[in-house]
C-alpha cells in the first residue's frame, strides 16, 4: 500500500447557527487518507460524523450550516476554499459518496441506466453509447445479476440490497479516489450487509479507491477497515488501528462502544450500555465532552478539555487518564 | 393503460347522464317562462298557451326530458329559443372565443406560476421567496372583475397602450375559418391583425391568469421544497450535477403531480368560470354564452352549453389522470 495522502484534513470546523447562536457539530477534527486505505469513522448518532463527509463533500446545508475552520486538502488544494463549479468538477468524479437510506437514495421517476449515465457524462465528454456500455460494465462489476436489464428498469422494482449496489456502481463510475461511504449497511438486512461490505473492499483493493466509511456498528468496522476514528460530540477522542482498537481501546468511550457490542456466546449477562445520551452539540461549554457519562470522571474533566495526544505510534486519544500517565513518565 | 382509458371514457357516460338531470331540471325551477320572455310582458294568455304547446312546454317535465335525450341521443342539441338557430352551429365561435382566451391565460399560469414556485424554493427565504409569495397572496385574494378594472383603466385609459374590450378591431374584423383569431390570422397572413388580436388577448388573458397562476405558484412552492429535502436530491448534487439540472430535472419532476392536480383543476375553472372576466372585457365566450341564455330562459343553449363545459371538464382531468401514469412509473392504472 502507498503511504501517500490522498485526504488531509485539518481542524475542520462545521456549526450549524440557529437563532444566531452558533452549535459546533464538527469541531477541531483531523485525519489523513492515505491512497487504498479504508478507515471509519465511527460514534453515536449525533456525534458529527455525516457533517464530517458533507463537509469534505461541500454539501452541507447552508443555511443553516457551514464550515467555518480548517482546511481539507486534496491533490494539494485546500477544497473548502475551491470554488462551486470546481468542487462540482470533484463530486461524483474523484470524491464520490454513498448513503445510508438505499431506498431513497434513487430518484423514484428515472431509471437506473438514466440515472448511471447521468453520472458519467457530468464528468466525460463521452457520448450516450459508451456512457451506457459503462455503466453497465460496472452494474456487472458491483455483483448484480441482469445489468442490461436493469438500465431500464426504475427503483422501485428493486430490493434495497440491488439499490445499495446500483449506488455504489453509480459512485464509482467515475473511478473516484474518495469513497465516502456513510452508513452504508445501516438499512439493510444482516446477510445483504456483509455483501455489500465485501463488494466494497473488492472494489477497494480493485480500483484502488480510499474509503471513509462512517457507521456506528463495530462489527462492519472489524470486517473491513484498517484504521478507525472515534469520534463523540464533534471530536475525535482515539484513533488507532482496527487490531488496537478491539484488543486495547484507551478512551472511555471507545471502551464504552465495544462492550455494548452483543456477544451471542454471552447469554447471562445484560447487555452493556453507556450511560446516558450524546449532549445536544453546543451544550457542553467547558471541560471534557465525555465527562457525564465517563465512569473514570475527574475533577479535571469538568473543567478542561483534554488534548488529542499520541500515546503510541498509530495511537491517538484524547483522555486525561494518559494524559497523566504520560507527564509522569516525563 | 388503455383499458383505464376506456373504462374512464365509460364512466363519463353515466356522469354526465347525471349532469343532464341536473341541468334539465335546476332550470326548469328557476321561475320564468320562455314563452312569456319570448313575446314580452304585454303578451296575452292564449299567445303565451299556444306558443307553450309549439316550444313542448305544455308537457310534463318527464316527457320533455325524455324528448330531450332522444334527441341528445342523436347529437341534437336543439334549436335556439331566441335565435332559432341550430345550438351545435351557433356555439362553436363562442367555445372557440372561450378556448382562446383560456389557453393564453393558462400558458402565462403556467409559465409564471410554475416558475415563480420553482424559484421561491430554489432560493427559500430570499427576497425573491418573500416577494413572489406576497404576491402570490394578493393574488389569491384579489376580485377579478376589479383587477379587469384596474387593468382597462391604467393601459387603455392612461396609457393608451390597449384595446381595452373586444377580440378584434371591430373596424377591421377577422375574416373567420377555425374561429380561432390567433390561427386565422396566421393562416391569412394578415399580421397586423394578428398584433391587434395579441393585443385584444393581453389584459383579458393577464385578469383571468391571476389566480390560477397564484394558486400554481404557491402549490409548487410547496411542493418543490419538500422534494428538494430528499435523499435523491443530495445523491444528484453527490454526484457533481449542476443545480440547475437538480432543481429542473430531479426535482421538478417529483414535485409536477399536485401541481398538475392543480393545473388540471383550474383549467376546467378557467374554461366555465370566464364569465367575470368575458363581462369587463366584452369577450364573446362561452361564459356569456350560456349566461346572456340564462337571462332569456333558452333552455337547449343553457343545457347545451352546461353539458359541453362539463364534459371538457372531465376530460381534462382524466387527461391529468393519464399524465400521472407518464410521470410516475409507480403509479399504474389496471
Amino acid at each position: 500500500m502507498s503511504e501517500t495522502s490522498v485526504l488531509q484534513v485539518n481542524g475542520l470546523k462545521t456549526s450549524f447557527f440557529m437563532d444566531k447562536s452558533e452549535v459546533p457539530a464538527v469541531d477541531d477534527v483531523d485525519f489523513n487518507l492515505k491512497q487504498g486505505e479504508i478507515i471509519a469513522i465511527v460514534g453515536e448518532s449525533g456525534c458529527g460524523k455525516s457533517v464530517t463527509s458533507l463537509s469534505i463533500m461541500g454539501l452541507v446545508p447552508h443555511p443553516p450550516g457551514k464550515v467555518v475552520g480548517g482546511e481539507i486538502i486534496f491533490n494539494d488544494e485546500d477544497i473548502l476554499k475551491a470554488s462551486e463549479s470546481k468542487m462540482r468538477d470533484i463530486r461524483g468524479n474523484e470524491i464520490a459518496m454513498i448513503f445510508q437510506e438505499p431506498m431513497t437514495s434513487l430518484n423514484p421517476l428515472f431509471t437506473i441506466g438514466n440515472q448511471i449515465i447521468e453520472a458519467i457524462l457530468i464528468h466525460r465528454k463521452w457520448n450516450k453509447k459508451q456512457a451506457k456500455i459503462k455503466a453497465i460494465e460496472y452494474l456487472k462489476l458491483v455483483g448484480l445479476p441482469r445489468a442490461e436489464e436493469l438500465m431500464n428498469e426504475y427503483p422501485h422494482q428493486l430490493s434495497g440490497g440491488m439499490r445499495q449496489r446500483v449506488m455504489i456502481a453509480m459512485a464509482m463510475v467515475c473511478e473516484p479516489k474518495v469513497l465516502i461511504a456513510d452508513e452504508p449497511t445501516t438499512a439493510l438486512d444482516v446477510t445483504i450487509q456483509s455483501q455489500i461490505l465485501a463488494l466494497m473492499k473488492r472494489l477497494n483493493k480493485q480500483l484502488n479507491t480510499s474509503i471513509i466509511l462512517i457507521t456506528h456498528d463495530l462489527g462492519v468496522v472489524s470486517e473491513i477497515c484498517e484504521r478507525v476514528i472515534v469520534m463523540y460530540a464533534g471530536k475525535i477522542v482515539e484513533e488507532t488501528d482496527v487490531k488496537t482498537i478491539f484488543e486495547s481501546p484507551q478512551h472511555p468511550y471507545t471502551k464504552g462502544l465495544i462492550q455494548s457490542v452483543p456477544d451471542i456466546r454471552d447469554k447471562k449477562s445484560r447487555l452493556y450500555s453507556i450511560p446516558g445520551n450524546v449532549p445536544i452539540p453546543g451544550s457542553i461549554k467547558q471541560g471534557c465532552r465525555f465527562a457525564d457519562r465517563c465512569d473514570f470522571v475527574m475533577d479535571k474533566c469538568k473543567v478542561e478539555t483534554p488534548d488529542l495526544i499520541t500515546i503510541e505510534t498509530n495511537h491517538k486519544v484524547r483522555c486525561f487518564l494518559h494524559q497523566e500517565s504520560e507527564e509522569n513518565t516525563l | 393503460m388503455f383499458s383505464y382509458t376506456i373504462r374512464r371514457l365509460l364512466m363519463l357516460i353515466p356522469v354526465l347522464f347525471g349532469m343532464t338531470f341536473i341541468v334539465f331540471f335546476m332550470i326548469r325551477a328557476i321561475p320564468g317562462d320562455p314563452a312569456q320572455v319570448i313575446l314580452g310582458q304585454l303578451a296575452t294568455e292564449e299567445a303565451i298557451n299556444s306558443l307553450r304547446a309549439e316550444l313542448g312546454l305544455d308537457q310534463p317535465w318527464f316527457t320533455q326530458y325524455f324528448e330531450y335525450l332522444k334527441q341528445l341521443f342523436t347529437l341534437d342539441l336543439g334549436e335556439s329559443l331566441r335565435t332559432k338557430t341550430e345550438v351545435s352551429e351557433e356555439i362553436w365561435p363562442y367555445l372557440a372565443a372561450t378556448f382562446e382566451l383560456s389557453f393564453v391565460a393558462l400558458i402565462i399560469a403556467v409559465v409564471v406560476g410554475v416558475n415563480a414556485g420553482i424559484i421561491s424554493a430554489w432560493f427559500q427565504k430570499s427576497w425573491f421567496d418573500y416577494t413572489a409569495m406576497v404576491v402570490a397572496l394578493v393574488g389569491v385574494s384579489m376580485p377579478i372583475f376589479w383587477l379587469g378594472l384596474m387593468e382597462q383603466w391604467m393601459f387603455s385609459v392612461q396609457l393608451d397602450w390597449l384595446p381595452p374590450s373586444k377580440r378584434e378591431n371591430v373596424k377591421n374584423p377577422v375574416e373567420t375559418i377555425t374561429h380561432f383569431y390567433l390561427i386565422d390570422t396566421l393562416i391569412q397572413g394578415r399580421m397586423d391583425q394578428f398584433i391587434d388580436v395579441v393585443k385584444h388577448l393581453i389584459m383579458p388573458g393577464i385578469a383571468l391568469a391571476t389566480i390560477p397562476m397564484a394558486i400554481i405558484a404557491r402549490i409548487t412552492r410547496s411542493s418543490m421544497l419538500e422534494v428538494m429535502r430528499s435523499d435523491y436530491i443530495r445523491t444528484a448534487r453527490a454526484k457533481g450535477q449542476k443545480m440547475f439540472w437538480v432543481v429542473y430535472k430531479h426535482s421538478l419532476k417529483n414535485a409536477v403531480i399536485p401541481v398538475l392536480t392543480v393545473i388540471g383543476l383550474q383549467t376546467g375553472l378557467l374554461l366555465g368560470g370566464a364569465i367575470l372576466t368575458e363581462t369587463i372585457f366584452s369577450w364573446p365566450g362561452i361564459g356569456r354564452y350560456i349566461y346572456n341564455a340564462i337571462e332569456f330562459r333558452d333552455y337547449p343553449v343553457i343545457q347545451s352549453g352546461i353539458l359541453i363545459v362539463a364534459t371538457i371538464f372531465v376530460m381534462i382531468n382524466l387527461i391529468v389522470d393519464l399524465l400521472y401514469a407518464l410521470i410516475d412509473p409507480r403509479i399504474k392504472y389496471n
